[in-house]
C-alpha cells in the first residue's frame, strides 16, 4: 500500500497539518503535500476511470504531464474539471472528485466496455456508426454525446477575479530548475533584464532528487545559493508557480500565473496571464521521463520511474512497499537506490538492455538489489492495484520466466525533452539516434521581427542529461541570450558538476520486442485516452501513414495531456509498423499551451461591466431612469423606446410617434457622428468623398450627402454644414462616425497629401437634441430670444444661437417630416439642455422618443437608412437618389465604380414603397416571389422588403423595399410569403407615404 | 502577434495597435479608366510568400498610415515606412536585397 | 449657465491605487504644422509653453501641451481656460492651415495616485506599454489600446498616472482601472 513514511519529505512541513476530502471522504495531508502525494499518502491508489474503457487509473507522474489523474476540483463557483492532482498545491479544505465513471469510483458500469476492449479499436466509432445515414443524427449521435466528456462543466458563474499583465524582459527564461537557474544568472550577471519563471512553487527542479554534486556540494547549495544571487540582482525578476504557456511570433510569450490557487481565501486575482514581449527566451523546460509500453502499464501502482523517486523524496511517500524497477536506461537504478536508503524493498530492477547499467547498477547491486539484464515484463498482475509482474526475455514473445509479487512498478522508456516552447513558433527538431530523443535543431530556431532566432534551449531541455553538461549548456545559453540583446556577458565560468556516468539508453518501445497480440492490446500508449500498441499498429496497418492522421484516427495524444507521455511512443510505434526510420515519421505540431489554462485567465479584465465598452450619451442616466429599452447601436446603447408602466414595447413606440407627429417629441441625437473638415482644400476632399457637390455649400447651410466606398456601394448618409469658407461640419451615421473618420483620413494620407484639410473627430463634444414635431418651434422660443422664425432660420440652415442660457447651435433638419431643429450643446451640459427642454415642453406634451419611432416616422417620409436600405451591394441609383448624384463632378469616391456594366445593369432592383392589401404588416427582409425557379430549385425571387413598420399615423403596415423593375410598376401586387407560409399582398407605390409635399416642415 | 514600429512617432507597439490596410502602392484608376486598369486597381491585390509591402495604421496611437516591408513565410519585418510615398525608399530596397537577394515585388526589386 | 459635468462627475475608487475622474478638463485639439514657427508662437501664447518633442509632454502652471502625432498637439488647463486657449491659437494662426477644436468635452480624465511602482502595474495590467520605470518616466506621453478603448497615458510626476480616453466610454474606463486596482492584485514586477 502505499502510505507516508516517517521521515522525509524535503518540501513539507509536517507540523501544519491540511484536512481535504476526495469524494467525500475525509483525508488529511500536510503543508507542502500536492494533492497527489496526499492522496498517495491516504493509499488512495485508484483516483480515476480511463476515458473510453473506464478502466481503474491511478497516479502516473509527479508533475505537468500527468494523464490519469484529473479531478473536479472545488464546489459551485470555484468548481473546475478535469484538474491535475500532481500540480494542484493542497491547501486546508481543499474538496476534489474523481470523474468519468458511474455510479462509483469503485464500481463503474462503464466498465463493461473494457471487457468489450476486443470489439472496440482504433476507429470502432468512425466505422460503426455511419450506416444507416440518418441514424448518426437521430440515434447514435444523441446517445454517443451522453457518454462523451471528461468531467462535467461548471455550472456556476466563476466567482473569482482574472487579470492579464503586459511585462517587457531581455530575457526570459522558462523553467527554475539548476538549468534555468544558471542561465538566468548568466544574463543576469551581463546587465540583462530577466524574468526566470517556474511553474511549481519550488525552485531546482529535478536536481536535488537526482542528486550529483555542484562545486562539491549536493544541488540544494547551488540553488540557494544560486536564487540569493538573483534576488540580489535588480535587473532579474522571479516568480514561481508561473508557467510558460505559449510562445509566438516575434517573442510574445504567455507566462500563467496561478495566483490564488494555493491560498484561495486571499484577495486578489486567481490567475493572471503575462502577456510578455521577450527579446529573447530560454526554454530550461527540462524533460519528461516515458512509459514503457508492456501488457497492464495502466494498474494503479504502475507510475513512472521519477515519479516514485519525487514522492518519497519531497514528499515522504511511498507509492509501494515493494517496487519492481523497469527500464532501459541508467536513471532508473537512482529509484531502486533511493528506495532502498528509505528500508523500502525492491524486489528486482528489470533492465531491458542485455549490458545492464554502468555506476548506479554497481551501486544497486552493492545495496543488494537484483538486477535481472536482458529482461523485460510481460505482464502485469492486479486490476485495481498492482499485485505482482511477470517477467521474461526482453527479445522474446513474452513468455512468463518468473512472477515476482510486489505492490508498485517504477518504469522508465528513457526522457524527452520538453521541446513545446521551443516548437509553438516554429522551432525544428532533429532526432538524436544514440539517446533516443528529439532535441531542438539550434540552426533552426524559431526566428522573429529581425529575422534572428529568439528561443534557446538550455539544459534537460536542449537533451543534456550529465549534470556537469546541463550547466555548462545552461550557462552558455543564458549569455548568449543576453548577448544577443545587447549586453555583454562576464567572462565566468559555469560551476563545476559531477554525477555519476551512465551507460547509454537503448530505445524500447514495446516489451517484450516481439510480443503478442493479446500482450500489446494490453499495453498502453496513451493512459488518457485509452489508445494501445495495438491501435496505432492497426491504424498503420488500415493505411493511416502520417503521424497527424493516424493520431486523428486513434486519438493517440488528444486528450488533455496532449500525449505528453505517449506521443514519442506513438510514434515509435507507428515507424516501426511502417518499416521506417522515426525522423522519417516526424512528429505532431506542438502547441500551445503546453498544459491548459483556464478560460477566464484568457479572457482576463474583460467580464461583467468590463465584458465590453458600452458607450454612454450624457443623457443615459436619464433614460435609463425612465423606462429606456435600450437598442445597440455600434458599441452605442440607445433607447428604442421609452417603456411606461403597463405598457408594451409596441404601444410605447406607437405612442412616442403619435405625440411627436402631434406635438413635440425629442429625441437624443447625441451619437450621430460629427466630422470637422477643414483647410484650403475642405470643400475640394468633400467633393470627392460625398456623390454630390459640397463644394458650393453656403456657409450658414446644410445639404444632405451620400458617401459611397471605391466600389460604389454606398457606405455612409448625413447632413453637412458649413461653418465658415473653410471648415465644414460633416454628420455621419451613428455607427459610421469612427469609419468615417478613418475613412477621411486615410485618403488624406495615403492618397492626396498634398491636399490642405485638417479633421477632427468632434462626435463626443457635443450632444445633440432632436427637438422634433410642430409646437418645437415654439418651445424652442420659449428658451430663446434669438430669431428661429421661418425666415430668422430656414429648413436647411444652421445658426448659434442662446438656448436657456446655454450656447448652442441650432441645425434646422428633419429626418421625420416635421417641422425640427437639432439642438447641440457641449456634451457636459447636454444633460441640462435636455432638462430644460423637457421643463419648457411639458405644456405641449413633450415626449422623448427611441430609435424605433425615428424609424418609422422617417420611413414614412420615404426616407433611406444605412444598413436597412444599403447592406453593402446598393449603390444610389438603385435607391433612387439621383439628384443626390452630382452629373458636373468629374471624380467621386465610387463613381467610376458606377460605371461598371453590373451598375449599370437595368435590372438591379430598385426602391419602391410597399403597401399590404390588407393594412398587415410585412416581415422584415421577406422576399417577393416570381414565376418558375431557379438552378437549385428555390422559388424565384423579385426582390425584398428592406424596411417595414406598422405606421401608427396611417394606422396601416407599410415598407420600402427593392423590386425588379420597380419603379416602373407602380400598382402592381406582389406576393409575399411569410415562414408560415402565409402569403401577404402588397401593391408597389411610390416610397413615400406621408405628407408628400413636405408641407409640415416646411412652416 | 507582431510587433512594427510607427515611423510617424517612432513607437515600437504590438500588433493590437495597429490596423492592417492591405497591399501597398496601389495607382488609384478613377473615371476615364478602362475597365482592366479599374479592376486591377479595386480587386487584384497580391499576397505574396515572402517580401511583401502592407499598409498599416497606427490606430491605438498617433493614427497615421505607414507602410511596412515584411516577409509573409518568417514574419521578418525589414522596415517600416512613410505612407507618403509611390515606392519603396531604396535603404529599405537595400535591406530587402541584403537578407533575400533576388526578390522582386511588382514593378519593385 | 448651467454648471458643465463631467462624465462621472469626480467619482473615484481606492484600492491599492487611488482611481478618479478628474473632473471636467480644458482640451484642445491643434492640428497644424509642428515645425512652424508660427505655430510655436501660437501655443506659447496660448498655453505658455513650447512645442514638446515626438511622444513628449511639458507641463507647467496647470497647463500642458502633448505630442498626438506628427500633425497634432493637445492643450490641456483649465475647463474654462480651453475656449481662450482656442480663441488665441485661432487669432495667432489666423491665415495659416491649421486646426484647433476645443474637445474638453469629448474626453475623460482619470488620475492615478499611489506608490510609483504600484500606479505603473495598474496600467501594465490593461495597457501593451512597458511601463517599468527607467523607461516610462515623466515627459512621456503614450497614445494606446486600453483593454478594448484607445487611451493616452502619461506620468505628471513619480507616484501619478493620467488617464485620458472618449467621454462615452467613462464608465468602462472607471470600470477597468478600479478593478486593475482592487487590492490584491499587487503584482509586485515593479517594486
Amino acid at each position: 500500500m502505499s502510505t507516508r513514511l516517517a521521515k522525509g519529505g524535503r518540501l513539507l512541513n509536517r507540523g501544519k497539518p491540511l484536512d481535504f476530502t476526495f469524494n467525500g471522504k475525509n483525508l488529511r495531508g500536510v503543508e507542502g503535500d500536492t494533492l497527489a502525494s496526499a492522496l498517495l499518502a491516504n493509499d488512495q491508489m485508484l483516483v480515476g476511470r480511463s476515458f473510453k474503457y473506464h478502466r481503474p487509473r491511478g497516479i502516473v507522474a509527479s508533475g505537468a504531464e500527468e494523464p490519469n489523474a484529473l479531478v473536479g476540483l472545488g464546489e459551485e463557483a470555484r468548481f473546475e474539471p478535469n484538474q491535475r492532482v500532481t500540480t494542484t498545491e493542497l491547501f486546508d479544505g481543499l474538496t476534489c472528485a474523481s470523474q468519468n465513471h458511474w455510479p462509483s469510483l469503485e464500481f463503474d458500469v462503464g466498465a463493461i466496455n473494457s471487457r468489450l476492449a476486443r470489439f472496440l479499436p482504433a476507429g470502432f466509432y468512425y466505422k460503426t456508426f455511419i450506416h444507416p445515414r440518418p441514424f448518426w443524427k437521430h440515434v447514435y449521435e444523441p446517445i454517443i454525446r451522453q457518454s462523451a466528456g471528461l468531467g462535467k462543466a461548471p455550472r456556476d458563474r466563476d466567482r473569482d477575479r482574472y487579470e492579464h499583465f503586459y511585462a517587457f524582459f531581455d530575457v526570459v527564461v522558462i523553467g527554475g530548475g539548476v538549468a534555468g537557474l544558471q542561465a538566468a544568472k548568466a544574463a543576469g550577471a551581463a546587465g540583462a533584464k530577466v524574468l526566470l519563471m517556474e511553474q511549481t512553487p519550488h525552485w531546482g527542479g529535478r536536481a536535488p532528487v537526482d542528486g550529483g554534486l555542484i562545486e562539491g556540494a549536493p544541488p540544494e547549495n547551488f540553488i540557494d545559493r544560486t536564487l540569493a544571487e538573483l534576488e540580489a540582482m535588480e535587473n532579474v525578476t522571479l516568480r514561481t508557480r508561473m508557467m510558460g504557456a505559449g510562445v509566438y511570433d516575434h517573442g510574445y510569450l504567455l507566462g500563467y500565473e496561478r495566483v490564488g490557487d494555493h491560498q484561495p481565501d486571499a484577495h486578489g486575482p486567481r490567475h493572471r496571464l503575462w502577456r510578455i514581449r521577450a527579446g529573447q527566451i530560454v526554454t530550461a523546460t527540462g524533460a519528461i521521463e516515458r512509459p514503457l509500453s508492456f501488457a497492464g502499464n495502466d494498474v494503479p501502482g504502475v507510475m513512472l520511474a521519477s515519479a516514485i523517486r519525487d514522492y518519497a523524496v519531497n514528499y515522504g511517500v511511498s507509492v509501494g512497499d515493494r517496487t519492481v524497477v523497469v527500464t532501459n536506461n541508467d536513471d532508473a537504478y537512482r529509484t531502486a537506490i533511493t528506495l532502498k536508503q528509505l528500508g523500502l524493498e525492491v524486489p528486482a530492477i528489470i533492465d531491458a538492455r542485455p549490458g545492464g547499467g554502468g555506476a548506479l547498477a554497481a551501486e544497486a547491486v552493492a545495496l543488494g538489489i537484483r538486477v535481472e539484464n536482458g529482461r523485460g515484463v510481460a505482464w502485469v498482475k492486479g486490476r485495481k492495484r498492482v499485485e505482482g509482474v511477470e517477467i521474461c526475455a526482453q527479445a522474446g514473445e513474452g513468455a512468463a520466466l518468473e512472477e515476482i509479487k510486489c505492490d508498485a512498478v517504477a518504469m522508465s522508456g528513457g526522457w524527452s525533452p520538453v521541446v513545446h516552447l521551443w516548437s509553438h513558433c516554429g522551432g525544428k527538431l532533429y532526432w538524436d539516434e544514440a539517446a533516443a530523443m528529439f532535441r531542438p535543431d539550434p540552426d533552426k530556431a524559431p526566428t522573429g521581427a529581425d529575422g534572428e532566432g529568439f528561443v534557446r534551449a538550455a539544459g534537460a531541455a536542449d537533451g543534456q542529461f550529465d549534470l556537469a553538461a546541463v550547466l555548462d549548456n545552461a550557462d552558455a545559453a543564458g549569455k548568449a541570450a543576453a548577448q544577443a540583446t545587447g549586453h555583454k556577458p562576464q567572462d565566468t565560468a559555469a560551476p563545476k558538476a559531477e554525477a555519476k556516468a551512465e551507460n547509454p539508453i537503448e530505445p524500447v518501445w514495446m516489451m517484450p520486442q516481439g510480443a503478442s497480440i493479446k500482450l500489446r492490446m494490453k499495453a498502453w500508449l496513451d493512459f488518457q485516452n485509452d489508445v494501445k500498441v495495438s491501435d496505432v499498429q492497426l491504424a498503420a496497418r488500415e493505411g493511416f501513414e502520417s503521424v497527424e492522421h493516424a493520431k486523428r484516427y486513434t486519438t493517440l495524444g488528444m486528450a488533455t495531456d496532449q500525449g505528453k507521455l505517449s506521443n514519442i511512443n506513438g510514434l515509435a510505434i507507428l515507424s516501426d509498423a511502417l518499416g521506417q526510420p522515426i525522423p522519417q515519421t516526424g512528429t505532431t505540431t506542438f502547441r500551445p499551451p503546453y498544459t491548459p489554462i483556464s478560460l477566464a485567465s484568457i479572457a482576463g479584465e474583460a467580464r461583467d461591466a468590463a465584458f465590453q465598452p458600452i458607450r454612454k450619451t450624457p443623457m443615459h442616466d436619464w433614460h435609463a431612469a425612465h423606462g429606456a429599452y435600450w437598442e445597440p447601436v455600434g458599441a452605442w446603447r440607445r433607447p428604442y423606446c421609452f417603456q411606461r408602466p403597463g405598457e408594451t414595447i409596441e404601444d410605447a413606440v406607437q405612442r412616442e410617434v403619435k405625440a411627436t407627429r402631434d406635438s413635440l417629441g425629442l429625441l437624443d441625437a447625441s451619437t450621430l457622428g460629427k466630422i470637422i473638415v477643414k483647410g484650403p482644400d475642405a470643400g475640394r476632399f468633400l467633393d470627392m468623398l460625398y456623390t454630390n457637390m459640397m463644394s458650393t455649400l453656403k456657409p450658414g447651410r446644410c445639404r444632405y450627402g451620400l458617401m459611397c466606398n471605391e466600389n460604389g456601394f454606398l457606405m455612409d448618409d448625413g447632413v453637412v454644414a458649413r461653418l465658415d469658407d473653410d471648415t465644414f461640419l460633416c454628420h455621419t451615421t451613428t455607427g459610421g462616425a469612427d469609419t468615417i473618420h478613418a475613412h477621411m483620413e486615410e485618403w488624406l494620407q495615403t492618397e492626396w497629401w498634398d491636399w490642405k484639410v485638417y479633421t477632427a473627430n468632434v462626435t463626443e463634444q457635443y450632444a445633440q437634441i432632436g427637438v422634433v414635431g410642430p409646437k418645437s418651434r415654439k418651445v424652442l422660443e420659449k428658451l430663446s430670444d434669438d430669431d428661429l422664425s421661418a425666415e430668422g432660420l430656414s429648413f436647411m440652415g444652421w445658426k448659434d444661437i442662446e438656448l436657456a442660457g446655454l450656447k448652442a447651435r441650432a441645425f434646422r433638419i428633419s429626418f421625420s417630416g416635421e417641422l425640427s431643429y437639432e439642438i447641440s450643446v457641449p456634451a457636459g451640459q447636454g444633460r441640462a439642455l435636455w432638462d430644460k427642454l423637457l421643463e419648457a415642453g411639458a405644456e405641449f406634451g413633450v415626449t422623448p422618443y427611441g430609435t424605433e419611432a425615428l424609424h418609422i416616422m422617417r420611413a414614412e417620409k420615404g426616407f433611406i437608412m444605412i444598413g436597412d436600405e444599403t447592406d453593402g451591394t446598393v449603390i444610389p441609383q438603385d435607391l433612387g437618389l439621383h439628384w443626390a448624384i452630382s452629373k458636373k463632378k468629374d471624380d467621386y469616391l465610387g463613381k467610376r465604380a458606377q460605371a461598371r456594366s453590373h451598375m449599370t445593369d437595368p435590372t438591379r432592383w430598385k426602391l419602391v414603397g410597399l403597401e399590404t392589401l390588407d393594412g398587415s404588416t410585412l416581415p422584415d427582409g421577406a422576399y417577393a416571389t416570381a414565376e418558375g425557379a431557379n438552378a437549385n430549385g428555390q422559388r424565384n425571387v423579385q426582390g425584398r422588403v428592406t424596411s417595414t413598420y406598422h405606421s401608427p399615423t396611417l394606422g396601416r403596415g407599410i415598407a420600402m423595399g427593392l423590386v425588379l423593375n420597380g419603379p416602373d410598376r407602380m400598382g402592381d401586387v406582389l406576393e409575399f410569403p411569410r415562414v408560415d407560409g402565409h402569403v401577404i399582398r402588397a401593391k408597389i407605390v411610390e416610397p413615400i407615404f406621408y405628407d408628400k409635399d413636405g408641407e409640415k416642415q416646411n412652416v | 502577434m507582431l510587433i512594427l514600429t510607427c515611423p510617424c512617432c517612432g513607437v515600437t507597439a504590438e500588433e493590437t495597435e495597429f490596423h492592417p490596410g492591405g497591399e501597398a502602392h496601389l495607382t488609384r484608376y478613377g473615371p476615364g479608366s478602362s475597365d482592366d486598369e479599374f479592376h486591377g486597381y479595386l480587386f487584384e491585390k497580391v499576397n505574396p510568400k515572402g517580401v511583401h509591402f502592407e499598409r498599416w495604421r497606427h490606430a491605438n496611437g498617433c493614427g497615421k498610415w505607414f507602410h511596412a516591408a515584411r516577409c509573409t513565410v518568417t514574419l521578418e519585418v525589414f522596415g517600416t515606412y512613410s505612407a507618403q510615398t509611390t515606392e519603396p525608399p531604396q535603404h529599405i530596397k537595400d535591406k530587402i536585397s541584403a537578407k533575400r537577394p533576388g526578390w522582386s515585388w511588382r514593378e519593385f526589386a | 449657465m448651467s454648471e458643465a459635468v463631467s462624465a462621472l462627475n469626480r467619482a473615484s475608487r481606492d484600492g491599492f491605487v487611488r482611481v478618479e475622474e478628474c473632473g471636467l478638463q480644458g482640451m484642445v485639439s491643434l492640428r497644424g504644422d509642428l515645425d512652424s514657427a508660427k505655430l510655436a508662437k501660437a501655443v506659447t501664447a496660448a498655453a505658455g509653453l513650447d512645442v514638446p518633442e515626438t511622444g513628449r509632454i511639458l507641463a507647467s502652471e496647470g497647463r500642458s501641451v502633448a505630442w498626438m502625432s506628427p500633425d497634432e498637439l493637445l492643450l490641456i488647463g483649465p475647463y474654462a481656460e480651453a475656449e481662450p486657449m482656442r480663441t488665441a491659437l485661432d487669432t495667432e494662426l489666423a491665415g495659416e492651415h491649421a486646426l484647433a477644436v476645443n474637445v474638453s468635452d469629448a474626453r475623460a480624465m482619470f488620475r492615478l495616485s499611489g506608490r510609483d511602482a504600484d500606479v505603473r502595474e495598474v496600467i501594465a495590467k490593461l495597457c501593451p506599454v512597458d511601463m517599468a520605470p527607467g523607461v516610462f518616466e515623466p515627459g512621456r506621453f503614450r497614445r494606446t489600446r486600453m483593454a478594448q478603448i484607445p487611451a493616452a497615458i502619461w506620468m505628471p510626476e513619480p507616484g501619478e498616472m493620467r488617464v485620458v480616453c472618449f467621454r462615452s466610454v467613462a464608465d468602462y474606463a472607471m470600470t477597468l482601472l478600479g478593478n486593475a486596482a482592487d487590492k490584491g492584485g499587487e503584482v509586485g514586477v515593479f517594486a
